[in-house]
């Protein structure tokens, strides 16, 4: 990617209380966002996402550290004078005003004349279509409908970020994947930079251009949903996103042997104790007589349509899952059988712990 | 409807008008009985020593705004009453708006403290209803009299050579009521301010609105049936007040709640009396329904 960067955080530290109680919320956050990027910030309660998303926001200054918006340090400008709208998670819509008042509502603060803010709104309006729904008051309306109303009046000035903070966390699961859609329509229409905070790592998965992980008000990883999920750089990335096996092993010529004994191919460049992560999907169950296989025992199976879980047990007792996709006419492994393990190629990843 | 469930409907109608007999035999005695009594004798004649006595006319009535000359008895314009009128509504408009600016940052501060301080705060608000509202007067009245507390504290600190003349004005009434009537603009907006959603502030600010725009287009809007409740709970009761212009504004500085009573006791003339409560009432109905009205029509169109 060679669009120019949006939003950088450099450096940035944030912390609440002072002296020894002080909780540092966010500790040397350094990320840059790229301009129409759907970017999101993933990780588990408060691991500092939101504290990162309202700094770009500006209801809170960092305590060091800079926040860049196209290159201009905006670390110490108030809210109301940069040019990022936010989708709060509870909407914070008026219910004084109706809905086209509460789009328009941002417009006419920035003091654009009443014919544009009119002609904005409605197609703001016809964007998130609500149109029917324009005079209504926001008490009047559902979730889903709320969210579009939220969506619709943070975009309306054509902010150069838009900030989402957990927006769908409130709507049931059918009504998610629909803005989960709708979010990324009105994203490649409007052009405009997202930044989403979510703790749904499917969401994140689905939806984002790139993805930073979050943990103990650090970022963990950086990178394309591919990249995070297929090369986690570490244990957190790995179990937070999707399932995993980690099993422990130690650095041989070659790879990694288990405690097992047996010998996993791949690449690192650590020496000594690590651990091995592999996704339940990469791990194919073979034959018990397969040479060179993992040799394994089904301990226990979840069967959950699409595909059944087999729980393993390896020689030394350390666990392992695998997913396999459910055949329409095979027989399902029963516990105690014995069976052998194979990794797909290249999909072992050595962790640094 | 079926005759059966026809005649169980009457039944039940008539069961209904009996169980609201005690409700309605009270409002008739309490309410509307005094009432009556008052709009009567507004239409009679004097008697010597108070009292009326039943000969009906339009004196009571022609007196609030009309004296008769004492000379060639012509009724001519009674600019007395005239002036009893207008600082009756001037203060009590004062009082409402002053009582609002003092009592909108302290119900806000309360209502943004921690529950336990809250708690405290408005136990601390309330502490003045405790006492005799006539001890609270004279206690004002021992702060800004001549030589009372504010006046002996800025001769002391050589602020000032003479003693500011504050009592027996009509800022001192102004003063004494503000004093007087603070909680009750206090209490409902602090129940307002404490139902308002302070995320909607957050909201405000990113969508560029200044802290002017935020508290004129977000807070004040919200809190709006707050700020009606409170003025009129404060705006009734300063026009129709009597002890704190009693006390404060001494004998000139009279407001309609002084001037009825002294129609019911040295004046002698009741019916004069009788006309001026009906008349305080009609404007006090009369400014709360353009209140209301002009409040809430503000309100539809945003």
């Amino acid at each position: 990617m060679t669009a120019p960067v949006t939003i950088a955080a450099r450096n940035v530290v944030k912390a609440f209380g002072a002296g020894a109680s002080a909780v540092r919320a966010l500790d040397d956050v350094s990320v840059d966002i790229r301009q129409g990027e759907f970017f999101t910030l993933l990780g588990p309660s408060g691991c500092g996402k939101t504290t990162l998303l309202r700094l770009i926001a500006g209801f809170e200054m960092p305590t060091e550290g800079q926040i860049l918006l196209d290159g201009t340090d905006i670390s110490t400008l108030p809210p109301n004078k940069r040019p990022v709208n936010t989708v709060f998670q509870s909407y914070a819509l008026f219910p004084h005003l109706t809905v086209a008042q509460n789009i328009g509502f941002g417009l006419q603060m920035q003091g654009r004349p009443a014919a544009e803010v009119k002609a904005t709104t409605e197609r703001m309006l016809a964007l998130v279509k609500l149109e029917a729904l324009a005079s209504r008051k926001t008490s009047q309306l559902s979730g889903g409908q709320q969210q579009r109303v939220a969506l619709a009046r943070a975009l309306a000035p054509k902010p150069k970020v838009l900030l989402l903070d957990e927006p769908l966390s409130a709507l049931d699961l059918k009504l998610r994947k629909e803005m989960q859609i709708e979010l990324k329509r009105l994203q490649l229409e409007t052009g405009i930079t997202f930044v989403f905070v979510t703790h749904d790592q499917e969401e994140a998965l689905t939806m984002s251009d790139r993805i930073g992980v979050m943990s103990h008000g650090k970022l963990q990883q950086v990178g394309t949903p591919r990249d995070i999920y297929v090369t986690p750089v570490n244990r957190f990335v790995a179990s937070f996103i999707g399932e995993t096996n980690f099993l422990p092993g130690t650095t041989v010529a070659g790879g990694v042997k288990l405690g097992c004994g047996a010998v996993v191919d791949t690449k690192t460049a650590r020496n000594g104790t690590v651990t091995v992560a592999i996704r339940p999907e990469q791990v194919r169950i073979v034959a018990a007589t397969e040479a060179g296989a993992i040799p394994a025992t089904v301990t226990n199976l979840v069967y959950f349509g699409t595909d059944t879980h087999y729980h393993l047990s390896l020689s030394d007792g350390a666990e392992v899952v695998a997913r396999q996709q459910s055949g329409a006419g095979e027989d399902m492994l029963q516990p105690g059988t014995a069976v052998a393990l194979r990794f797909a190629p290249g999909a072992a990843q050595v962790l640094e712990d | 409807m079926s005759a059966a469930e026809d005649a169980a409907r009457r039944t039940s109608d008539r069961n209904g008008w009996l169980l609201s007999t005690p409700a309605l035999v009270l409002l008739t005695l309490a309410a509307a009985g005094p009432l009556l009594i008052v709009v009567v004798y507004s239409f009679l004649s004097p008697g010597e020593y108070g009292n009326v006595v039943w000969n009906f006319n339009l004196d009571g009535w022609r007196g609030i705004l009309f004296s008769r000359d004492v000379f060639d008895d012509t009724l001519v314009l009674a600019d007395a009453h005239l002036t009893i009128f207008w600082r009756s509504v001037w203060l009590s408009i004062l009082t409402t708006v002053i009582t609002f600016a003092v009592g909108f940052p302290t119900a806000w501060f309360i209502a943004t403290r921690p529950p336990r301080q809250r708690t405290l705060w408005l136990f601390l608000i309330t502490i003045p209803f405790w006492t005799n509202l006539l001890i609270r007067t004279f206690a004002i009245n021992e702060v800004i009299r001549n030589e009372g507390l504010l006046n002996t504290l800025l001769m002391r600190t050589g602020l000032i050579d003479t003693p500011l003349q504050i009592i027996y004005t009509d800022t001192a009434v102004l003063i004494g009521m503000t004093y007087v009537y603070l909680p009750l603009m206090v209490l409902p907006l602090f129940a307002a301010i404490d139902r308002f959603d302070m995320r909607l502030l957050e909201a405000g600010y990113d969508l560029y609105a200044s802290r002017w725009n935020v508290l004129r287009r977000i807070i004040l809007p919200i809190v709006k049936p707050g700020i009606i409740a409170g003025s009129i709970l404060v705006f009734v009761p300063s026009l129709g007040a009597y002890v704190t212009p009693r006390i404060l504004g001494g004998g000139k500085n009279m407001m309609i709640g002084n001037f009825i009573e002294l129609q019911f006791g040295q004046g002698r003339n009741w019916p004069l009396g009788a006309a001026l409560s009906v008349t305080l009432l009609v404007i006090v109905t009369v400014a709360l329904l353009v209140y209301v009205r002009f409040a809430n029509k503000d309100q539809g169109h945003g």
